[in-house]
């Protein structure tokens, strides 16, 4: 660990590398993120199968592109599937949830990860998958720093993405009753909005970002079937970090967890990098709440 | 006959087909032994879960920690070479003072002491937060543990460890492991009783009812959450110390079975009917029972269909059978029926 920083020291140009890397992932993060922001904000519901909807629209790309579709063509597919997934399972089991108690939420989206996570274990095998887009790399500072262009392209893509969903939000009639819901569902209602189908759509188009991550994330890493939880988690971060409904914030906050991890990466050894996500998410959580425990005056 | 006859002869029922159990059916010892550890597994989580209303996806932690803290603890004694089992434990001995039992129960002692400080240095800092926010924080401590144990060399990193071998016939081994269970399970059971009919148990469920009115009512909620947890964390690092050494082999996925044991200690608290004292022990005794029996015909499919069963219960079975038949029968469980309220609309009845 040592040696590996002294590395970064006496070599600055490999920060340059890893920062690069980190942001170019960290706008992935920031789609899954966003979408998980969103349901939260509108639904109250905090979805623990974020991570599987990632996982399944790798997966669609994977097995489009290994019927010989090129793997960026497949982006709205996988979003578009993973809408009709997310539709469905909010007219089957979400829509019980929806005004129930948030624990009930939490135990029930736990439940649909592992079916998810399971089935696409059972249907799809438990190998690491990966669809080469054959694009080319990009060599930087006399070929010291590589970046690959796929990971430019799903850079941009994630931004595209983004920015539309940023647009729908705030200028479509539908963006209107999504924000008007998420302010106050019961007034809005009042108002003429069908929260149900606002409901519907916000947890569809969740699944159907995270679906265009997913494949992006297939096309630039690699897929399995557990990889959910990851990144499950690593939306819950950002938002708790950034903010529900803060779109730059979220953005901000992405970007600086994954050149965190690509740091972290690089310092403890790739064994531990999982490790500390996962580490970083309790220590988040806890400064986070000894933050408010300060400003929360009565009894101690 | 009185209520506390009654309950007097249903323990002593339980009690004798427990210890007689291993001899009438020899042949199950170790799935038996299993039996009691998921009651165990279901009791623990049920008192954040249910109780208290604090949902931990992590208690597995403490299971993982005191799986490896009880075998180090053999090796360390017993096995000169790094590494090298030997074939009976006692044989290998580096101390003429410690043997298999001795060194297995020094292991527990320092099973339950890392667990324990683990659970009160988690929990002082993640208990603090809010419901939803710790069982997101705990999914991740879970994960974190099992990532953790599989890089770390000393305790055998991704390749794994050996624990001791029990000296003597595998039979015998069933059966020790079988009464330790039993025994932990009972004790874990009569623990959890007491401490549901104390002040404690009062001001747990005043803290899931409402956090916010328990804490201006002067509960240290933050004190009586960790208390809460560290109740769970020495239970389940005993579960985790036993379990070790019963399958003699120990990993990242036999130590933090997240996705196993993980999964089941919350679908057996819920299945039974959580925030109450038998409902885990009657879920975990349905789940484990059913599972022996017909989850091998499931082929690889028993975890898809463990996850529809999470979603089917939680969505339309969410009280499980303990609230279903309080629901159903609410005088014989020491309530007064109040008809008004019992012909009230359902949402009514559902709010708390």
């Amino acid at each position: 660990m040592v040696d590996n920083l002294l590395l970064l020291f006496n070599a600055p140009i490999l920060s340059v590398q890893l920062l690069v890397d980190g942001i170019l992932i960290g706008a992935i993060f920031a789609l899954a993120a966003y979408g998980m922001a969103l349901v939260w904000g509108v639904m109250d519901i905090i979805n623990i199968a974020q991570g599987e909807f990632v996982m399944l629209g790798g997966y669609v790309t994977f097995f489009l592109a290994a019927a010989g579709v090129h793997p960026l063509y497949t982006v709205p597919v996988a979003a578009a599937a993973l809408y009709l997934l997310g539709w469905v399972l909010y007219r089957t089991v979400v829509f019980r949830v929806v005004d129930k108690d948030m624990f009930i939420s939490i135990l029930a989206t736990f439940g649909i990860s592992i079916v998810l996570q399971q089935l696409a274990n059972e249907l799809f095998e438990a190998d690491v998958r990966t669809a080469e887009s054959g694009l080319g790399t990009l060599f930087f500072a006399d070929g010291v720093i590589v970046v690959s262009q796929i990971k430019l392209v799903a850079f941009f893509c994630a931004l595209v993405l983004g920015g539309a969903l940023f647009l729908f939000l705030k200028r479509s009639r539908l963006g209107l009753a999504i924000r008007a819901t998420a302010q106050n569902a019961r007034a809005a209602r009042i108002m003429g909005v069908n929260t149900d189908r606002v409901f519907a759509t916000t947890f569809a188009l969740n699944a159907a970002i995270c679906g265009a991550a997913g494949s992006l994330v297939v096309m630039t890493w690699l897929v399995h079937p557990y990889l959910g939880l990851a990144y499950t988690l690593r939306a819950f971060m950002i938002v708790t970090v950034a903010g529900l409904g803060n779109m730059a914030s979220v953005v901000f906050a992405s970007l600086g967890l994954g050149a965190a991890e690509n740091f972290a990466g690089f310092l403890l050894g790739t064994e531990y990098q999982a490790a500390f996500v996962f580490s970083l998410l309790v220590a988040i959580l806890v400064w986070r709440n000894a933050r408010l425990s300060r400003q929360r005056k009565y009894l101690k | 006959m009185t209520d506390a006859t009654r309950n007097l002869l249903l323990y002593a029922l339980i009690g004798l087909i427990g210890l007689l159990a291993p001899y009438l059916a020899p042949a199950f010892r170790i799935q038996m032994a299993l039996l009691w550890m998921m009651i165990l597994f279901a009791l623990t989580w049920d008192l954040g879960g249910g109780q208290m209303g604090y949902n931990s996806f992590g208690n597995i932690v403490f299971f993982g920690i005191g799986c490896y803290a009880a075998a180090v603890v053999q090796r360390e004694l017993f096995f000169t070479v790094e590494g090298q089992p030997q074939a009976t434990g006692d044989l290998a001995t580096t101390s003429p003072l410690f043997n298999y039992f001795n060194g297995f129960a020094v292991g527990l002692a320092l099973a339950v002491i890392i667990a324990l400080a683990v659970a009160a240095a988690l929990g002082s800092g993640i208990l603090g937060l809010r419901g939803h926010y710790f069982a997101i924080c705990t999914l991740g401590v879970g994960i974190a543990a099992g990532e953790i144990a599989s890089g770390w060399g000393y305790i055998g990193a991704g390749s794994g460890m050996v624990a001791p071998i029990f000296p003597g016939h595998p039979s015998q081994a069933a059966l020790f492991f079988y009464y330790l269970f039993f025994v932990l399970a009972v004790i874990c059971f009569f623990t959890l009783k007491g401490l549901y009919a104390s002040r404690f148990g009062l001001a747990i469920n005043a803290i899931r009812d409402d956090e916010d009115k328990a804490e201006a009512m002067g509960i240290h909620t933050t004190r009586y959450k960790t208390v809460a947890w560290c109740i769970a964390a020495f239970f389940l690092a005993l579960a985790g110390g036993a379990f070790g050494h019963l399958n003699n082999f120990i990993d990242r996925e036999v130590a933090f079975p997240g996705i196993t044991f993980g999964v089941w200690m919350v679908l057996m608290a819920i299945l039974g009917g959580k925030g109450t004292l038998w409902g885990p022990v009657i879920g975990a005794t349905i789940f484990h029972v059913t599972q022996e029996l017909f989850w091998t015909y499931l082929l690889g499919w028993q975890r898809v269909a463990l996850g529809v069963l999470i979603v089917v219960i939680v969505v339309f079975f969410p009280l499980g059978i303990m609230g279903w038949l309080r629901e159903r029968w609410p005088e014989k469980f020491g309530e007064t029926v109040d008809l008004e309220a019992r012909t009230a609309p359902i949402s009514l009845r559902e709010s708390q």
